[in-house]
């Protein structure tokens, strides 16, 4: 097999885990599912064009993205979704989806419906083993691999990330030592989206065009990601992301598959769901005495 | 002048009224019991007072504070917060992050890390299995790392929430014993209990609790010696 088959896999599926965390922490934190999240991905993309052609240079478009995904992050949690804190997961779930829409609508009004193509400087190639390999495969996969370590490294060793885990498990405990939960799901959703912005510019490298509806599909591809690895689980999104970027283009490689590569992905989704309701690596919820 | 002072507080659940007009107080350095059946209303007590759940009327004061519609997190900064009841320990975290989670307030390091070690001393238990995750734990040695933990914050106020809920007699006595060694280094405390006759002999002051009402009151020697509530309460 072919070794960049294997490799533009993993960079796709480090583009879906990033995304992924986005979606599995703010369910692990407050506990709803933010069907926006993809286009936060939009979002971003368009951050970079704009950037982009004023100053062609990618690491500033990335920063610009970071605080403009932030942002929006925080504004959407603020404005859409915080009035509605304790009211039903239905109506917080229909409120996502009419904010994924709006976004959509938002973008469409101000940069028109039409695709429009992104220069990225090309990074080439190099030769390793024989095989040629795309040097952006390689940066998305080692970038995104340090941004998941620091993550985890964030959550597990400060005060603000162990309260992240004290809110996902236990809300009402959390509060009682202190921990303002309104504060967190805000810090929640501006890291979750500053992770989306890392995944705008890696997806545009892949794919270097901009459309409105542009983070759909990579949006529910790494929702299913999120709900294979088991939904609030943070290791889980990162496995859940990758082993479906490796299969995703393990199957677009084999042709009498490639036409049904999506397919596939979501059936993977509903065996593993079969056979483990949780996703790989969720938790049983303990039922509360 | 009362640390807590709650009057006239009323609590519903939608329709349901499940705390009708009550008024106590709790001054500082004493042991307050609040005790009563399943059902009475004495956990809905506790979590408005932290703000955990609106409370529709009445006011709470705290240290000359109204604190009725404060969120729960700035309580806590003020000095008061509570071991709930079925304990609530992080199952996920180890020993040691659970006490950190208690020290959220506390700004000074070094101080946490002599916290932590006292606590280790006050709890042997917890000492062994600093790197365990809660979850693992028995019911009593989760206990003893929710009492540890909400000790971090150093509370002027505790709150207990039926500590003795689901507990051998073994370590209902030695709940009860570090209760009375804690409110004796400085700390004043609200009890909880179902376990009228423990929570009788060791408060300053009760109130009984039925059906969101407060019913009786007195110190605690008069309430364990009343013929009602020995026959209602004590068994016999």
């Amino acid at each position: 097999m072919n070794i960049n088959i294997l490799l533009d896999g993993l960079s796709l599926g480090a583009i879906y885990a990033l995304i992924a965390l986005g979606y599995t922490m703010v369910y692990g934190i407050a506990k709803m599912l933010n069907f926006a999240h993809g286009d936060i991905i939009m979002v971003g993309a368009y951050a970079i064009l704009t950037t982009i052609t004023m100053y062609s240079n990618p690491i500033v478009a990335l920063a610009i993205a970071v605080i403009v995904c932030m942002l929006m992050g925080i504004l959407i949690e603020k404005i859409a979704y915080k009035p509605l804190r304790g009211a039903s997961p239905l109506a917080v779930l229909i409120t996502a989806i009419g904010v994924s829409y709006f976004l959509q609508g938002i973008a469409q009004l101000i940069f028109g419906a039409e695709s429009k193509p992104i220069e990225l400087p090309n990074m080439g190639n190099f030769k390793l083993l024989g095989a040629s390999i795309r040097v952006s495969s390689i940066i998305t996969l080692v970038i995104g691999a340090i941004i998941m370590a620091a993550l985890s490294v964030f959550i597990k060793t400060t005060r603000t990330g162990r309260a992240m885990l004290a809110v996902s498990e236990d809300k009402a405990a959390a509060q009682i030592m202190g921990v303002n939960v309104n504060r967190i799901i805000m810090i929640t959703f501006a890291i979750g989206s500053a992770l989306a912005a890392f995944a705008s510019l890696f997806y545009l490298m892949s794919i270097p065009s901009v459309t409105p509806t542009l983070g759909a599909m990579p949006g529910i591809k790494a929702f299913t990601a999120a709900v294979i690895g088991g939904i609030g689980s943070i290791p889980g999104a990162m496995v859940g992301g990758i082993l479906l970027g490796v299969v995703e283009n393990i199957c677009k490689s084999i042709p009498f598959l490639s036409n049904y590569t999506t397919a596939i992905e979501f059936s993977l989704l509903i065996i593993i769901l079969l056979v483990r309701p949780i996703g790989l690596l969720g938790k049983k919820r303990r039922e509360k005495v | 002048m009362a640390m807590l002072e709650v009057k006239n507080l009323s609590v519903f659940y939608g329709v349901i009224q499940a705390i009708k007009d009550i008024s106590f107080e709790v001054n500082e350095g004493e042991i307050v019991t609040l005790i009563g059946a399943n059902g009475a209303g004495k956990t809905t007590t506790l979590h408005a007072l932290m703000g955990l759940i609106p409370a529709q009327s009445g006011t709470i004061t705290y240290q000359d504070k109204n604190i009725l519609k404060m969120p729960s997190h700035k309580i806590v900064h003020l000095g008061m917060t509570q071991v709930p009841e079925g304990r609530h320990v992080f199952q996920e975290l180890t020993v040691y992050e659970n006490l950190l989670m208690g020290a959220y307030t506390q700004t000074d390091k070094s101080q946490i890390k002599k916290d932590i070690e006292e606590i280790y001393t006050r709890f042997p238990r917890l000492g062994e299995r600093k790197n365990q995750i809660a979850g693992t734990l028995s019911g009593g040695e989760q206990q003893m790392l929710a009492m540890g933990r909400a000790m971090m914050c150093h509370p002027k106020l505790l709150m207990l929430d039926e500590p003795s809920m689901g507990l051998s007699p073994l370590l209902v006595n030695q709940v009860f014993d570090i209760i009375k060694e804690y409110h004796k280094s400085g700390t004043t405390i609200l009890l909880v209990e179902q376990n009228a006759e423990m929570a009788l002999n060791i408060a300053d002051r009760a109130y009984v609790l039925e059906s969101g009402k407060i019913t009786i009151s007195g110190t605690g020697k008069e309430l364990a010696q009343s013929p009602e509530i020995k026959k209602a309460y004590l068994g016999g």
